[in-house]
């Protein structure tokens, strides 16, 4: 790197900081000097469109404009071709079951080991440093954790020495080094398990802090009735931690099934491992299929959308409340 | 990273939910002390420490091996496991001078990718942050008729994938930006023509339903009184915004800075799509997604990249680790 390159670089940081502050500046100077009548609405505007005007141009145009694409050829004109190979093509197909495949397995695992830890950890001695190294995978990149596990299911053919680690165990066992990413179906449970070392830590942090506001005296006075501590936990811990749950696997699910680097990162998608978000990615921009692109996108929209919505009406009931 | 939100106000929960977070081992003395507490630990302790730990050590592992791998010669990475350290000892700082230093055209020069993630990741928290606290600041304190409406209709956005807006903001963005762009290159020649702008940009569109979502939680906890009082004073909505609600908001501006950063630092796909690839504009996590589509087999290398990578989110991690879960937190529910 020359030293104009980066003398450049730094040009534009400063550049773009400069520049916004300084039209974030203006815009509040204005709204203060706003002739008196009609100032509320300067106001408001000055405070809101910045946001709404981003929102409208990276999202809600967007999202509008996809739908449109995905009911059109290359040529733009309309047809119904892009879902049709969407639901017919095995290749297509694979891809939406392994979406399937990874919303299933991903919450549902991450939530459990992740409660299970909160639990296990609970009021014992160094909680603090148990809960930091199950929560660190969230602060690595899911092309650093691709690297990491890429690593693991290394592999090198029998007789040599192996240097991953899943490898190594097998041989060490007496069996045969595996390709582990190329065999098909197994490649795809061993992305997943990628995406679970990451999102455990995530489950374990949010359900330990719910667990700490299940009141004291509940639990105690289950145990003065002689329960056992899985049936406290059963009993009282899990349904005072219900919200909190349904928050996790939600969320979880959400971040799932927009799941994108890892396949990346790990398979490229090869060896029947892509699912929705990767194969929109290669269709819209790798074989510019942008109608196929765009129906993938649209099929993600409708599987994230119940669950969103789910959100909306408790949010809705919220603010009915206050 | 994703983390959608979900419901729950931040505000005054977040102290307690911090010291939840943090200070666990110091459950108050009357927990402690009861004959409950006691008991529970006898019978839970033994099995629960040994899960615990086992969950713990298989979490660590691939991490740990990468690391150990990163700083061994390059022969030795490519034909001995790690474990093997102490058979196979070698230690070298080589794999991490070659990644950032080297200058030979088929080395990966992650310097320049440094700079451009630094780049990328400041300016892309900073906007949306300010452009997130002024929108939570009108509607939680501008009163205007549908506020309520336009309020869900913002954290519904949501709902939209990234994947649905790459197509259309991308010709958006050649159409509109790409002028400006070009006008900015011939203006100062020295910024590249392929600059940050259209990451930056895309960044902080994406960073505002979940940010004005936040920010509003806690923005609209603060109390009444003290905005009453500052208008009664004769402050303007400008004054009260930078000088009642900024300061009383930073907490929870700041986890939600650090979590931003964090998302945009790791981020793949925007910079793939927006930042066209080059030296000029892409982050290392696209350096490093390259190097491992056509040197998948460099070892040596792919482990000292991937170590840099992580290293400034996981500096900002340890460093604000209480404030980062308490940003976590807030788009949590308690229960």
């Amino acid at each position: 790197m020359r030293t104009a390159d980066l003398l450049g670089k730094f040009l534009q940081i400063g550049l773009g900081l400069a520049v916004f502050a300084a039209i974030i500046g203006l815009i509040l100077f204005f709204i203060d000097k706003a002739p008196k009548r009609g100032r509320d609405y300067w106001q408001l505007v000055g405070f809101l469109a910045p946001a709404m005007i981003f929102l409208v141009i990276g999202l809600v145009y967007p999202a509008l404009r996809t739908s449109v694409l995905a009911f059109q050829t290359n040529n733009g004109d309309w047809t119904f071709d892009n879902f049709v190979w969407a639901f017919t093509q095995p290749a297509a197909l694979r891809t939406l079951l392994n979406t399937v495949i990874w919303v299933a397995i991903v919450p549902l695992f991450s939530t459990a080991v992740g409660l299970a830890y909160a639990v296990f950890i609970d009021k014992s001695r160094g909680e603090r440093y148990y809960k930091v190294i199950l929560f660190m995978p969230i602060a690595i990149s899911f092309v650093g954790a691709g690297i990491i596990w890429r690593f693991v299911y290394e592999y090198r053919s029998a007789g040599r020495d192996q240097i991953g680690l899943l490898n190594a165990l097998v041989v060490a066992a007496g069996g045969d080094p595996v390709q582990w990413l190329q065999t098909d179906p197994l490649n795809t449970f061993l992305l997943i398990v990628v995406m679970i070392w990451i999102q455990t830590g995530f489950a374990m942090v949010l359900l330990s802090a719910a667990i700490k506001g299940v009141p004291t005296e509940q639990l105690e006075a289950a145990q003065l009735d002689g329960t056992n501590p899985w049936q406290r936990f059963w009993n009282v811990t899990v349904p005072g931690i219900r919200g909190s749950l349904v928050v996790v696997l939600t969320t979880i699910s959400i971040a799932t099934l927009k799941v994108f680097d890892i396949v990346r990162t790990m398979t490229a998608g090869n060896f029947n491992t892509s699912v929705v978000a990767n194969e929109m990615f290669t269709q819209a921009f790798r074989a510019s299929e942008v109608g196929r692109g765009s129906a993938l996108a649209l099929i993600l929209f409708l599987l994230v959308a119940p669950i969103v919505i789910y959100n909306v009406n408790v949010l809705r009931k919220q603010r009915e409340i206050r | 990273m994703s983390i959608a939100p979900a419901d729950l106000p931040i505000g005054k929960d977040g102290d307690s939910f911090q010291e939840a977070a943090e200070g666990a081992t110091s459950a108050s003395p009357e927990v402690v002390g009861t004959k409950a507490a006691r008991v529970k630990k006898r019978l839970t302790s033994r099995t629960a420490t040994i899960v615990s730990l086992i969950i713990a050590i298989l979490w660590t592992i691939p991490t740990f091996g990468l690391l150990v791998s990163s700083f061994r010669p390059a022969e030795l990475v490519r034909n001995t496991g790690w474990w093997t350290i102490f058979e196979n000892p070698g230690f070298t700082l080589d794999n991490y001078a070659d990644v950032l230093f080297s200058t030979s055209s088929s080395a990966p020069q992650l310097g320049a990718f440094i700079i451009n993630s630094i780049a990328i990741a400041l300016v892309g928290t900073v906007i949306p942050l300010v452009l997130a606290t002024m929108a939570a600041y009108a509607f939680a304190w501008i009163k205007f008729p549908g506020s309520n409406v336009l309020f869900i209709i913002v954290f519904a956005l949501q709902i939209v994938p990234l994947q649905m807006a790459l197509v259309p903001l991308l010709q958006f963005f050649s159409t509109f930006l790409r002028p400006i762009q070009v006008w900015i290159h011939d203006v100062i020649p020295i910024i590249p023509e392929q600059n940050y702008l259209p990451v930056w940009l895309a960044h902080s569109m994406f960073a505002l339903p979940l940010a004005i979502f936040l920010l509003h939680n806690f923005i609209s906890e603060i109390p009444n009184d003290i905005i009453e009082a500052a208008r009664v004073d004769g402050a303007t909505h400008s004054q009260i915004f930078l000088r009642v609600i900024l300061p009383l908001a930073t907490p929870a501006i700041a986890s939600f800075a650090i979590f931003q950063f964090i998302w945009v630092w790791n981020d793949l796909l925007v910079a793939l799509i927006f930042s066209g690839g080059t030296a000029d504009v892409a982050p290392l996590t696209q350096r490093l997604a390259e190097m491992v589509g056509s040197r998948g087999q460099e070892w040596e290398r792919l482990t000292a990249g991937a170590f840099i990578s992580m290293l400034i989110p996981l500096a900002v991690f340890f460093g604000l680790q209480r404030y980062f879960v308490r940003g976590l937190l807030a788009g949590s529910t308690k229960g």
